[in-house]
């Protein structure tokens, strides 16, 4: 019995990962497939589809295109959530619960309706379908996110920590990026990256809001129209490692200032 | 020659704080000499901390003023006053090294950054922290950080260091070490502390002067022993430590000692009331006697019912007329619980409380 109960955890701890990666194992492997179809028996490994994959144009343009959006919608998004944040933790007003509210809405309501509504602010505006746009709309779904990281950091010890800076002689400017800005950097590393990660996955919108120039999910999935290829494992695999490596570097932060405030 | 008459550091003049309605401060004046210890003690929500804050900048009052060095600061930001707070968690900028902590009010004042980083790495001299500029905040042990608080508020020279239960979350041996330390710092900079604490204990080792704060107002205000001996309140007398308080009424005026009519019988005190005034009377434990005194009141016979050996004494709950009295009596006397015994007490020593 006690030996099942030792194994038992580990062995569904073991199958639960196997659930989650295996589709993700199997993706990858079959980017260095030989042949033409990637499934089994595997025949490589080979780095033909790779070499493919870098000389496509629509994939290379694709991915450029959603560093862009995932960059520059990310840098906004954590700009802004600050701005709220702090204003919201700093300066007490009647309906602070109220505007706290309206910040964190977007995040009840389907990428879809959001898409939806962008589109037609934007047609009634007359600005065209366009990267801009994109970046604007994950923005809009980011924003609740930063918003709320950075909220959260933004407690009564910080408060007391920008009252010293005050108190010491320093103004309103010097308080918020030599005080709060440096105290806050690890959280705002990471909400940006989150930001990044999200807007670097996500297609509803990005599919929505486009037209010429177009993301690297929106690419992946016309490619998919025409039907499995080991190029697709290969474009697929590009995308996992890269939001992988923002997802560590969020970890490595957030673990570091873990650390740091202990 | 008429003397130039000096101005007090700090004076608080009729200031009142309300708050959403509910009076935080009653109208109030404080002074404060240059050079004076003094410790503001009260409960949590007596409004000690909202005078502390008035002095620093970080609370407005409701109406009053507030003089520094006869100047009135009343609108000025904490930045623009000459006041430095230490606060309870440190506030330190734990992005930034001891000594750039320290340095940090230095660099606001634009000081040559040779001459900020030498004062700075002076004052952790000063408190003990010799070498550990370099540090991080997250380095240092409680005790430290408190120390590195210290030394970032006195390195710009403020005329008035504003404390805020510094000593709050540190351990009892720590604090006691910290109160030394600081009375000792106060002395040799001839700063002007003014300090927040709802430990009396602490109050009394470090003040110059105690003034006791309660709901929003001062209930007394003096040398530490004086508070303690003679308080002025019977809040100031129950909050200064432990404390006999017994009900009574004034039956009659003798011109310097009143008759008050006790639980414990007729008792002359010294001081002056009206007959007929409810009053209080209180005396300290170690002010209870086993035997007569020469100029002393004999407070009737009762009955040990605890004893607890403290070292030093015994502390002794004895019932005297239905009322529950509490004494150090010396370890030498060997009393048991049960045993019949004659209180006294010196004559001086009774307090007489009119509010």
């Amino acid at each position: 019995m006690t030996a099942l109960y030792r194994w038992a955890p580990w062995v569904y701890f073991a199958a639960a990962l196997l659930f989650i990666f295996l589709p993700v194992l199997v993706l990858i492997q079959f980017s260095f497939q030989s042949g033409l179809a990637p499934v089994p028996p595997f025949d490589g490994p080979s780095l033909k589809w790779w070499a493919k994959v870098l000389a496509n144009r629509k994939i290379t343009d694709g991915l450029t295109n959603s560093l862009l959006v995932g960059l520059g919608s990310a840098f906004v998004a954590t700009v802004l959530g600050f701005l709220a944040a702090y204003s919201l933790a700093r300066k007490r007003r009647r309906l602070s619960g109220f505007y706290q509210f309206l910040l964190m809405a977007p995040i009840t309501v389907s990428y879809l309706i959001i898409g939806m509504g962008l589109q037609i602010t934007f047609n009634y505006l007359g600005l065209g379908k366009s990267l801009w746009a994109i970046g604007i709309g994950h923005v809009v779904i980011n924003l609740p996110l930063t918003f709320a990281i950075l909220y959260s950091q933004l407690g009564e010890h910080q408060a007391n920590i920008e009252r010293a800076a005050y108190d010491l002689g320093a103004g309103d400017w010097r308080v918020v990026l030599e005080i709060t800005v440096p105290m806050l950097w690890p959280s705002l590393l990471a909400a940006f990256f989150i930001a990044a990660t999200l807007s670097w996955d996500e297609f509803v919108i990005a599919f929505l809001m486009s037209r010429f120039d177009v993301t690297l999910p929106v690419v992946i999935w016309s490619m998919l129209r025409s039907g499995l290829s080991p190029e697709l494992n290969a474009t697929g695999t590009l995308v996992f490692i890269i939001s992988i490596l923002a997802v560590g570097v969020v970890e490595f932060l957030l673990w570091r200032s873990r650390k740091h405030h202990a | 020659m008429p003397e130039k008459p000096i101005s007090p550091r700090v004076e608080l003049r009729r200031v009142s704080k309300v708050y959403e309605n509910v009076t935080v401060v009653e109208t109030l004046d404080l002074t404060i000499a240059a050079g004076e210890f003094v410790v503001l003690l009260g409960p949590s929500g007596s409004g000690k901390t909202t005078l502390l804050n008035m002095i620093g900048g970080f609370a407005n009052p409701s109406a009053g003023q507030v003089l520094i060095d006869g100047e009135d600061v009343t609108d000025l930001p904490p930045a623009k006053r000459p006041t430095a707070t230490v606060f309870q968690d440190y506030a330190l900028f734990p992005h930034m090294s001891l000594l750039n902590n320290v340095a940090f009010g230095l660099r606001m004042r634009k000081v040559p950054k040779a001459e900020r980083l030498a004062k700075a790495a002076e004052m952790l001299r000063l408190v003990g922290l010799d070498g550990f500029g370099d540090r991080g905040i997250h380095q240092l042990s409680g005790g430290q950080r408190q120390r590195v608080a210290l030394a970032r508020a006195m390195a710009v020279e403020p005329k008035v260091l504003l404390l805020d239960e510094p000593l709050g979350a540190l351990d009892l041996a720590l604090r006691r070490q910290m109160q030394e330390e600081l009375v000792r710092l106060q002395r040799r900079l001839g700063a002007t502390f003014v300090h927040v604490t709802h430990d009396q204990e602490e109050a009394m080792s470090i003040a110059d002067r105690i003034v006791v704060v309660n709901k929003g107002g001062i209930e007394d205000m003096g040398p530490p022993d004086r508070v303690y001996l003679k308080p002025a309140s019977l809040f100031a007398a129950k909050f200064m430590g432990e404390s006999n308080v017994l009900g009574g009424r004034v039956v009659e005026s003798l011109g310097g000692d009143v008759k008050v009519e006790t639980a414990l019988g007729a008792i002359i005190v010294p001081g002056n009331s009206a007959a007929g005034a409810a009053v209080h009377i209180a005396l300290r434990p170690e002010q209870l006697l086993l035997a007569p005194h020469p100029d002393g009141v004999s407070l009737g016979r009762g009955r040990v019912e605890e004893l607890s050996f403290q070292g030093t004494h015994c502390r002794c709950h004895c019932r005297v007329a239905g009322q529950d009295l509490i004494l150090r009596a010396p370890v030498s006397v060997g009393l048991t619980p049960g045993q019949e015994v004659s209180l006294y007490a010196a004559r001086t020593d009774v307090v007489l409380l009119q509010r």
